[in-house]
C-alpha cells in the first residue's frame, strides 16, 4: 500500500468531507468530531454518490418513546435509500453480513515531518506549520 | 495516429454496455413556484390557488403529505445548484440522469400540487391543463427527450373528456394519466368514457401512485408511518387492477394499453393467481368476463419496475420476473426521488441481453410507440 497526501487539514472543516482520486479510485475523505475517515465514494447498494451522504449519528431505542443518540456524526446515511454506514470500518449497519463500504487507512502528519518524505516535494507547496491528511490505498 | 483511430466512435459502434439506451418511465419534474404556472393558469384560477389553496382530504390537520422523511421525498444529492426544488433545473437533470444513464426516452410524471388528489373538480381541471401547457413548454419543448402525458382528474369525467381532447389535438402527448385514489375504484362504469377515449385515441393509460383521495389507502385504515404508507402503494395498485379486470374494463375496452407506475411488481403473480382461482369458482357472478383474468392482464397491462424488490436471493427476484412475464415490465427510475432505482445496479439478478433489452427499452417503445 502506498501513502497519498490528500489534502491539508484546513481544506476539511469539520463535518465536511472532500472527494479526491487516489490511484483511479474515487475516495472521500470526512472530517468528524477531530478524526478523518476515508471510503470509496460509492454505495455499495446502488453505487450512489457518499459525498453527498449525511454525517448522522448512531440512534437506538432502548424502549418505545425513549431514544438516544450516540456517535453523533460517525455514522454515514446514504443520499439515495438511506442506507447507514458506520464511518470507523465502512460497516453496513442495515445487513452487514452482505454489504460494506470499502474504507482506508487514514494518518494526519505535519508537514515537517512530511517534508522528509518522498511525497511532498514534488507537488505540494507546504507550508511547514500545516498538517496534512494521507489515504493509504 | 491514422484518421480513422482518431475518429470519435460513433454510438452504433460502442459497446453495448456502455450504451444503456434506456426508456425511463417515471421521471419527476417539479415547478420551480407557482408562478411558472401563471402564464398558462387563467387569473381566476391564479387568485384561487393564492388566496384557498389545495382543498384535499389529507389526513392530519394543518400539515400536507411532504417531507415524508427525505425533503420534498428526494435524493439528497438531487437538489440543483441553482435552487429550487429537486427536478426543477432542466439542465442539472439532463447533467444527473439523462446524460449519464443514456436515456433516450424519460416519460415525465407530475405530481405537484396533489394534482389528482383536487376535490374542488373545476380547479383541478385548470391546474391539470395548466401542469399540461407546462410540461410542453418547460420540458419537451426543451429536451424532445422528454415525454408529456396528459394529466385529468377522473371524477370529473366531462372535463376529462374535454382536456384529453384539446390535448391530443395538439399531438404531443403520449399517455394520459388518471389517479389511483379515485372516488371509487377504477373498474366503475362512471369512469369508462375515458377508457372509451382512450382506446379510441390509442393513448395508453397510465397509473402512477400516490395522492389522498377519499380512502384510506390500505383496507386496514391509515397508516401510521412512512414505511407503513408506502408499502400501501402495493395494495392501493392491486385493488384497482382487480377492479379494473373485474368489472371488465379490458373485456370492454380489448384495444386499451394500462400502465401501472411506482406500484413495484413483486405482488402481482399472487393476485392474478387468486384471482384465476376466484374466477374458477364464482364466474357465473361474473358473466361479462369472457376470459381468465391472468389473460386480461397479461394482454392489457404493464408494470414499471420501481421500487424494485430485493429478496435476499437472487434467484427470488429472478422468478418474481419470470412469474409476472419479461414482456410486462417497463423499466423506471423516479428520479430524483429518494427512492430512485439506478438501472445499472438496480437489478440484482443475472438478465440476458435480450431480457435486458425488453425491460430497458422495447417493451416501452412497444406501448408509448417511440
Amino acid at each position: 500500500m502506498a501513502r497519498h497526501i490528500v489534502a491539508s487539514t484546513s481544506e476539511i472543516p469539520p463535518g465536511g468531507n472532500k472527494v479526491v482520486d487516489v490511484a483511479g479510485r474515487d475516495i472521500v475523505v470526512f472530517h468528524v468530531n477531530g478524526e478523518y475517515f476515508a471510503l470509496l465514494n460509492r454505495c455499495p447498494h446502488e453505487g450512489a454518490p457518499l459525498e453527498k451522504a449525511a454525517c448522522v449519528a448512531r440512534l437506538t431505542s432502548p424502549e418505545p418513546g425513549v431514544y438516544e443518540r450516540s456517535r453523533v456524526g460517525e455514522m454515514l446515511r446514504c443520499p439515495w435509500h438511506g442506507w447507514e454506514f458506520d464511518m470507523r470500518n465502512g460497516q453496513s449497519w442495515f445487513d452487514p453480513k452482505r454489504f460494506k463500504i470499502r474504507s482506508y487507512p487514514v494518518a494526519v502528519e505535519r508537514g515537517d515531518e512530511l517534508q522528509k518524505g518522498p511525497y511532498v516535494a514534488e507537488t505540494f507547496p507546504v507550508r511547514v506549520e500545516d498538517s496534512y491528511v494521507i489515504v493509504e490505498v | 495516429m491514422s484518421e480513422v483511430i482518431d475518429r470519435p466512435l460513433r454510438d452504433d459502434e460502442k459497446p453495448a454496455a456502455s450504451r444503456l439506451r434506456i426508456v425511463d418511465c417515471d421521471v419527476h419534474p417539479s415547478l420551480r413556484s407557482t408562478d411558472d404556472l401563471n402564464e398558462f393558469l387563467p387569473r381566476r384560477w391564479q387568485q384561487h390557488l393564492k388566496e384557498y389553496g389545495s382543498h384535499l382530504r389529507t389526513p392530519y390537520l394543518f400539515t400536507t403529505p411532504y417531507p415524508r422523511s427525505s425533503p420534498l421525498i428526494a435524493r439528497r444529492d438531487a437538489w440543483p445548484p441553482t435552487g429550487g426544488p429537486p427536478g426543477s433545473d432542466l439542465a442539472f437533470m439532463q447533467k444527473q440522469h439523462l446524460d449519464p444513464l443514456d436515456v433516450e426516452f424519460g416519460i415525465l410524471q407530475v405530481l405537484d400540487l396533489f394534482i389528482f388528489s383536487q376535490q374542488n373538480l373545476e380547479f383541478g381541471a385548470a391546474i391539470q391543463r395548466a401542469i399540461n401547457d407546462w410540461q410542453l413548454a418547460f420540458w419537451s419543448h426543451r429536451d424532445p427527450r422528454l415525454k408529456a402525458s396528459i394529466l385529468v382528474g377522473q371524477d370529473g369525467v366531462d372535463l376529462a373528456i374535454a382536456e384529453i381532447e384539446r390535448c391530443a389535438k395538439i399531438g404531443e402527448y403520449i399517455q394520459i394519466n388518471v389517479s389511483p385514489r379515485a372516488n371509487e375504484p377504477l373498474g366503475r362504469r362512471r369512469y369508462w368514457p375515458i377508457y372509451e377515449c382512450a382506446q379510441a385515441l390509442d393513448l395508453p393509460l397510465g397509473i402512477h401512485v400516490g395522492g389522498y383521495g377519499g380512502h384510506a389507502p390500505t383496507g386496514g385504515g391509515w397508516p401510521s408511518y412512512y414505511v407503513e404508507e408506502h408499502q400501501s402503494n402495493a395494495h392501493t395498485i392491486a385493488a384497482q387492477l382487480a377492479s379494473l379486470v373485474i368489472e371488465g374494463v379490458p373485456e370492454r375496452f380489448p384495444k386499451l394499453k394500462i400502465v401501472f407506475i411506482e406500484g413495484g411488481f413483486g405482488w402481482i403473480a399472487s393476485a392474478v393467481w387468486r384471482m384465476d382461482q376466484h374466477f374458477e369458482r364464482f364466474r357465473s357472478e361474473v358473466p361479462h368476463l369472457k376470459r381468465k383474468p391472468s389473460e386480461y392482464v397479461r394482454e392489457s397491462f404493464w408494470f414499471t419496475t420501481q421500487p424494485i424488490d430485493e429478496p435476499d436471493e437472487a434467484r427470488h427476484l429472478r422468478a418474481l420476473i419470470e412469474w409476472v412475464g419479461i414482456d410486462r415490465l417497463l423499466f423506471s427510475s423516479d428520479y430524483p426521488h429518494w427512492d430512485f432505482d439506478d438501472p445499472r445496479f438496480a437489478f440484482k439478478t443475472p438478465l440476458t441481453e435480450v431480457e435486458r433489452k425488453k425491460i430497458f427499452s422495447t417493451n416501452a417503445r412497444a406501448v408509448y410507440k417511440f
